[in-house]
């Protein structure tokens, strides 16, 4: 990689103030994906501002209207395995479980989780065209190998799969994102965190240049009766998926009240369509309700040359997840197919 | 007491300790006084010229010490011959940096020098290249025209061409009563071992070369280095001390060893070259292969034809070969067979022997396509292979050096639990997973090349013995030092082994399954002639006590040379070198297979393999339950090593069969998932119940210890097995490798 300048800031607004000052800073915290990044020079940074010593953001506490505070900080591991996410919102546990490695989970902190880059072949060679990573270069995966490609919300620009689990859970519980820049503190939530490809693939998120996420809050609700969360991938660990749901599910005896999906491996974010989980909304909690979600979910999907398979998986992937929820004893290690 | 023989021991590897501490040291570990470390740049384009290469960015950056490129190569052997190693294929090896020809993606460009690797990987990307591009092809179902014969040469003798056609195959298929056949395809496979490619070249001062490299073969890349950099081979000394995997991928010379040598003596001082990981994909690789097969059989299940055609891929320079389709008819006899093997050649590196090449290849479609003939004769897979048992070999009318298959087979059947097989597809259930079972047979031929080793009686009474081979986590180091400790009756403690060094007595490239039969053999050849001075040395100092002896009046245990008739007539090897006046003893002896004897007969590991898949109906994820090997590879010298090579290649199996792929933009003529993440190999959740049984074979002919290699057996039969147990399970026959679990939806 090239040299570059290493800076400890002392606390989020000193590292704000650092990344406005100085054009090509940029921050590292679990390092997990800017060094690979750095290394195969697919970014580059004249300056990497480290956040780990700024002594705030590590927490993970109950919020004031009843839900929970996420610090930033906090690593993949300390959230997975923390009493009140295992307790209250066992589905994000799992979706956190479900990716990476247990070395990176220990290593990987919230906010970067929500910050990884796609793991497009195409974005991942330096040598290939793609519009994320150099715009206007054109996009090698629409032509190209494309079966770990999306299928929703794509882009002639850009057909980029964004790749984090643990955002597909959070994507469903309705968390908020929290975020500190040079203007000052706001809140976005998350299904409006991440971004459609569209004109811009090179943005994968609405994050303004200096802002920093200092935490992600959830919601008092939390599915933690009917929840589940399923990884269909090329192995059993450490793989991407192809396509991933995560449902939670309220119930009345075998109505269902509310409920939430979210699927991962098929769009350039969490993809969620708020139609489909009312459509379920005091429907019986059987197959053919969500079949029938399914197809609501699906609607506009586009398959490319190799992940066509993808439209039904998911389908089938939403359908089998339901009845997991229902039942989640029966739930396996690994986000794997059980019931 | 006496000390008991260490052959047959299950015993720990020797330097494990070393290895999970982080004590045992590789290649790119070596220190070296004024260390510079080079980074090779690669070709971004699949083919054509480089018009213009500029370095003078990547130069000017403090720290940046050269860069080399076509343009300022110092000028170094000129003929294709000189390039060729031990296992190049007919044709001209890759010459890094000769000309301005792109032949491949990734191809070496220039080889920055600085004083960091982090400084020179950087310097890399500043090298401005305009290329002239030429088009190119990489696709090998799209070419399968250009298809032709492989060319001739040396590399033929271990792996000879197709057997020639025998009677007629076309109408005994048509006429025979069950029919099987199918097209079969698996993409390029990279070796990926976890270590890096790398090599630290040192500088002597007197101008000799000291050369840490990672390979599978010291002697072969100190005779390459020689020749191509014009030097004497005594001032060449490569040493290969620990490797951390090569699964074939370091029988050849790789080109960091060029580079780094290439530096070193151009700047003379030491020069480390490591690949990244993304370049661990721009060298050998296994072939992309299509398969062709029709079997036939008749009523009985007797078969009557048998057609196996492959189209592997190759590099336009090299003709990269391996033995695919000559296995059926040594499984299984036939009066009609058609055996045909094609190369096609592309844009791409020559292809690289890859643990059981060719043989894994080919017996994906052979496994699978009796599988396919079971049901249509409507015979359990495993009676079929029985009733086309052979205790001779078909092809060649040879017997076996020795043959227990069959117990693999029952035993296997046995424990398995085999006839617990329902026969119909889809008729085995585990909640609302399908279940499979499938089987297939694996063969594995057994070879021996000539070797030396160097046997010493040390000054202190203890054995030391010498190979250049390498150990490439094999566990050779183990079993070599048990080999010799029973030469001379000792105990393992009283025996050393010196091993991966080009400076000790010449070993071959440690491939093929063949490591244990030839170095084994040169050390029992080396303890025997050893024992042998022992005994006359023994037999001067016993004087007139001894005179009439014959060696085989002694027994050698325990350090001592003893009457056996009267075991408290004794004399030590400590007293042996006092009257030898403290020096030591030794001899260097050569083992050559006895080939007279050895060509009458087809000398093969053979295997079976029994598998259990269970199938999400719904969403078609495969786990693979169980898996069961039973091997026949003659005398096991060491069950733990040997039980831990087989558990590896099981482990290949299941990735091959279900998980690992290069992935290949033929647009653009590249691999596409060059890192660990995307390139999938199984993880601790893809494996769970796997068993080990060794058949007792006994094996007189093939070599002295009796021994046939388990390298490669495993993993033979494990991905036919897997598919057929799929098809068992599903109905549906999958047969391109890796099976995706969408291709069951």
């Amino acid at each position: 990689m090239n040299n570059f300048d290493y800076q400890r800031a002392g606390s989020f607004d000193e590292a704000i103030r650092q990344i406005t000052a100085k054009n090509d800073t940029k921050v590292v915290a679990g390092g997990t994906n800017i060094l690979d990044l750095l290394k195969y020079f697919l970014t580059s940074a004249d300056r990497l501002i480290d956040i780990n010593h700024t002594g705030n953001h590590h927490d993970i506490r109950e919020t004031e209207s009843g839900g929970l505070h996420l610090g930033a900080l906090a690593t993949n591991a300390e959230t997975a395995y923390h009493p009140l996410v295992e307790s209250r919102y066992p589905l994000l546990a799992q979706s956190i479980l479900a990716g990476a490695s247990a070395q990176i989970r220990n290593m990987a902190t919230n906010g970067g989780n929500l910050l990884q880059r796609t793991r497009c072949y195409y974005f991942y060679d330096a040598s290939s065209p793609c519009n994320k990573r150099e715009p206007g270069s054109g996009c090698s995966a629409i032509p190209g190998y494309n079966r770990i490609m999306a299928i929703l919300g794509t882009s002639e620009h850009c057909i980029a799969v964004y790749p984090s689990d643990m955002s597909v859970g959070l994507a469903a519980l309705g968390a908020v994102v929290n975020v500190r820049g040079p203007q000052g503190d706001r809140s976005i939530p998350f299904s409006e965190f991440h971004r459609l490809p569209g004109e811009t693939p090179h943005l994968d998120n609405n994050l303004q240049h200096g802002e920093l996420i200092t935490g992600i809050d959830l919601p008092q609700k939390g599915f933690a009766e009917n929840y589940s969360y399923l990884k269909l991938r090329d192995r059993n660990s450490y793989a991407f998926a192809l396509i991933s749901v995560a449902t939670g599910l309220e119930l009345d005896g075998d109505i269902i009240k509310d409920a939430r999906i979210a699927l991962g491996g098929v769009a350039h974010k969490p993809w969620r369509i708020p139609e489909a989980e009312q459509f379920l909304t005091g429907k019986p909690a059987v197959r053919e309700s969500f079949a029938a979600c399914a197809d609501i979910v699906l609607q506009g999907a586009v398959p490319y040359k190799y992940n066509s398979f993808k439209i039904e998986m998911a389908k089938r992937a939403i359908i089998r997840n339901g009845m997991m929820a229902l039942d989640p004893s029966s739930q396996l290690p690994g986000a794997q197919p059980s019931v | 007491m006496s000390v008991q023989p260490s052959i047959g021991k299950s015993l720990n590897r020797l330097e494990g300790h070393l290895k999970v501490t982080g004590a045992a040291r590789y290649a790119g570990e070596y220190p070296g006084e004024n260390l510079v470390y080079g980074y090779i740049a690669n070709s971004t384009i699949t083919k054509g010229k480089i018009k213009s290469i500029n370095t003078k960015t990547a130069l000017s950056l403090k720290g940046v010490i050269e860069v080399f490129t076509h343009k300022n190569r110092p000028s170094l052997a000129w003929f294709d011959f000189q390039y060729a190693d031990m296992d190049a294929p007919p044709g001209a090896a890759f010459k890094p940096l000769a000309d301005a020809e792109i032949k491949y993606n990734g191809q070496p460009i220039a080889l920055v020098v600085a004083e960091t690797f982090e400084l020179a990987r950087y310097a890399a990307t500043l090298i401005n290249v305009e290329y002239e591009e030429d088009t190119f092809e990489t696709n090998l179902i799209d070419n399968l025209d250009k298809a032709r014969s492989p060319k001739l040469g040396l590399a033929t003798f271990l792996k000879p061409p197709p057997t020639k056609p025998v009677g007629n195959y076309q109408k005994a298929y048509e006429e025979s009563y069950a029919k099987a056949s199918g097209e079969f395809y698996h993409g390029t496979e990279h070796h990926n071992p976890l270590e890096l490619f790398a090599t630290t070249t040192i500088y002597e001062k007197d101008g000799k070369l000291t050369i840490y490299d990672k390979t599978q073969g010291t002697v072969n890349c100190q005779i390459y280095v020689a020749n191509v950099f014009g030097l004497k081979y005594k001032n060449v000394q490569v040493i290969s001390p620990y490797v951390g995997g090569a699964f074939g991928s370091g029988l050849r010379p790789q080109f960091q060893l060029f580079f780094s040598v290439m530096a070193a003596l151009e700047l003379k001082r030491p020069v480390r070259v490591t690949l990244d990981r993304h370049q661990m994909f721009t060298f050998g690789h296994r072939p992309p292969t299509l398969q062709r097969t029709h079997f036939g059989a008749d009523t009985t299940g007797k078969i009557q034809a048998l057609h196996h055609a492959a189209y592997a891929e190759t590099s336009r320079f090299e003709d990269y070969t391996e033995v695919v389709v000559n296995w059926s008819n040594v499984l299984y006899p036939s009066k009609n067979t058609l055996m045909e093997y094609k190369i096609v050649p592309l844009d791409v590196f020559s292809p690289l022997d890859m643990r059981a090449p060719g043989g894994s290849t080919g017996s994906h479609a052979i496994e699978s396509t009796m599988d396919e003939l079971s049901y249509a004769l409507n015979i359990d897979p495993l009676e079929l292979r029985l009733i086309n048992y052979s205790e001779i070999d078909e092809s060649t009318g040879r017997p076996f050096s020795s043959k227990e298959l069959r117990q693999c087979y029952l035993q296997g059947a046995e424990k398995f639990g085999w006839s617990k097989r329902s026969p119909q597809t889809r008729s085995m259930k585990r909640g609302n997973k399908l279940v499979g079972y499938g089987m297939a047979t694996g063969i594995w031929e057994t070879m021996q090349l000539p070797a030396r080793a160097e046997a010493q009686l040390t000054k202190d009474g203890k054995l030391h013995v010498l190979s250049a081979i390498t150990d490439i986590g094999t566990g050779t180091l183990t079993v070599m030092t048990q080999i010799a400790a029973d030469e001379l009756g000792l105990s393992m403690e009283d025996v050393s082994f010196s091993y991966g060094d080009s400076k000790m007595p010449f070993a071959p490239i440690q491939g093929g399954s063949f490591t244990v039969s030839t170095v084994g053999s040169a050390i029992k050849a080396a303890g025997s002639a050893l024992r042998h001075k022992i005994y006359k040395k023994a037999q001067a100092i016993k004087g007139s006590a001894w005179k009439n002896l014959k060696i085989e009046d002694v027994v050698f245990n325990g350090g001592c040379v003893s009457l056996k008739k009267n075991l408290s007539d004794t004399i030590s090897f400590r007293e042996i070198i006092a009257a030898n006046k403290g020096r030591m003893i030794k001899t260097t002896n050569l083992s050559l297979p006895k080939s007279f004897k050895l060509k009458k007969y087809t000398r093969a590991a053979h295997s079976a393999a029994f598998v259990e898949v269970e199938v999400d109906e719904e969403l078609g994820v495969i786990n693979v339950t169980r898996a069961l090997t039973t091997v026949a590879a003659g005398r096991i010298i060491n069950p733990k090593t040997a039980r831990s090579q087989i558990l590896g290649g099981m482990i290949w199996g299941i990735s091959k069969a279900l998980r690992e792929e290069t992935i290949t933009d033929h647009e653009m003529g590249k691999y596409m998932n060059q890192n660990l993440a995307e390139y999938h190999i199984p993880v601790h959740a893809d494996l769970h119940e796997l068993e080990v049984v060794f058949v007792e074979e006994k094996d007189d002919i093939v070599n002295e210890l009796g021994t046939k290699g388990v390298g490669e057996i495993g993993l033979v039969a494990i991905p036919p097995a897997i598919a057929n147990a799929v098809f068992h399970a599903t109905g549906k026959r999958i047969n391109q490798f890796p099976i995706h679990f969408d291709s069951l939806l």
